[in-house]
């Protein structure tokens, strides 16, 4: 369904450009990744033994999948919650340049800040991408209502998702459940490894997997946070370190 | 009402420890965000540690898995991810297809071991 041309008059309502910000959610495969992720995310939040309620609730208000991971297995595996809030605030920070990068995509002389506020909530790694590659083919004046729309229609999927997951590993046989326990990391290493720009993320990716063994076994309480901040800080270290051998 | 929510606190700890540490960046980066670079050295260090955090929550689902995936062998459990991954990096970094085959090895090689 490709969108119509810049000027068309199709675009002059705004309404009309929030429906298909919201049919855009069709035209990608990311959509399908991002299903099954939350698919995952349910199906963890169950066997974690959280409420369906409490889930969706954090699928409307976290919406990143990372950091609603981080804070079901924190919190599923015994940390308390100041401690589950200095994992995902860490793993948060990537979205302040996400959201950074994006605004003047979408800004016009006449937008004001609380224009914004919606479109930054609904800023996570599938929508940036989708912005970038979307909004050059939506006129400006159109383009806040058409990523509501686009924001909508990914938390609609979801929001779905979440919901079929959580039941699914309610009621489905132990191996099937297992199979959708597995999409979590699956998908996460997957993405992260596409993700991968320069040799600093590699490092973080292959280290962080690779610490995390060691250091549980000194049973902290803050396991995940100690060997990511290690991990995430020798690889920096490294990308330093070749950046100064070959200046 | 109380079933589907869960206890009070349960949802004050989704807006502590969820909600607000996502959305104070977002929000930062709404107010404060001209004129940061995106390429600076602090963003890549806050990257690899993201990226590091992540890979950790990875590991730890893989090595203390909850609920119904604990009861996958190990071996297995690894040997699908290590499948998925491979598969990922034949079909030059499709994620699709990299977690289609990581599902068939753990979904086919538990009903081979019975």
């Amino acid at each position: 369904m490709p969108l119509p041309p810049l000027d068309s008059p199709q675009w002059h309502s705004p309404l009309r450009a929030f429906a298909w910000g919201m049919g855009s959610v069709a035209s990608t495969v990311l959509t399908l990744v991002l299903f099954a992720t939350y698919l995952g995310i349910g199906a963890l939040a169950h066997d974690s033994q959280f409420s369906l309620g409490w889930v969706l609730g954090s699928t409307l208000l976290v919406w990143a999948g990372p950091a609603q991971i981080i804070l079901i297995s924190t919190l599923g595996s015994g940390a308390t919650a100041v401690q589950a809030a200095i994992a995902v605030t860490l793993s948060a920070i990537r979205l302040f340049p996400m959201v950074v990068s994006v605004l003047p995509l979408l800004r016009t002389p006449q937008t004001k800040r609380r224009h914004l506020v919606l479109v930054a909530h609904f800023i996570a790694v599938t929508l940036w991408v989708e912005c970038y590659r979307l909004l050059p083919q939506v006129p400006r004046a159109r383009r806040i209502a058409f990523t509501h729309g686009l924001g909508s229609g990914l938390l609609i999927v979801c929001l779905a998702a979440t919901a079929l997951g959580y039941g699914l590993a309610a009621n489905l046989p132990p191996l099937f459940a297992a199979a959708i326990l597995l999409l979590t990391p699956l998908a996460f290493l997957l993405s992260t490894a596409r993700n991968c720009r320069q040799l600093s993320d590699v490092l973080a990716l292959v280290l962080g997997l690779a610490l995390f063994p060691l250091v549980s076994m000194l049973q902290t309480g803050v396991d995940v946070l100690l060997s990511g901040i290690a991990a995430g800080t020798i690889a920096y270290g490294a990308h330093w370190w070749r950046g100064r051998v070959r200046a | 009402m109380s079933e589907f929510f869960g206890s009070p606190q349960a949802l004050l700890i989704l807006v502590i420890a969820g909600f607000l540490p996502n959305e104070i960046w977002r929000m930062a980066g709404l107010w404060f965000g001209a004129g940061v670079d995106e390429g600076s050295e602090l963003l890549v260090w806050v990257r690899a540690v993201a990226t590091a955090i992540l890979a950790g929550v990875i590991a730890q689902i893989l090595l203390q898995p909850p609920g119904a995936l604990a009861s996958v062998p190990d071996g297995l459990r690894y040997g699908a991810v290590a499948a998925g991954f491979a598969v990922f990096i034949l079909t030059r970094r499709s994620i699709f297809a990299g977690v289609v085959g990581g599902e068939i090895v753990l979904v086919a090689g538990n009903w081979w071991l019975g």
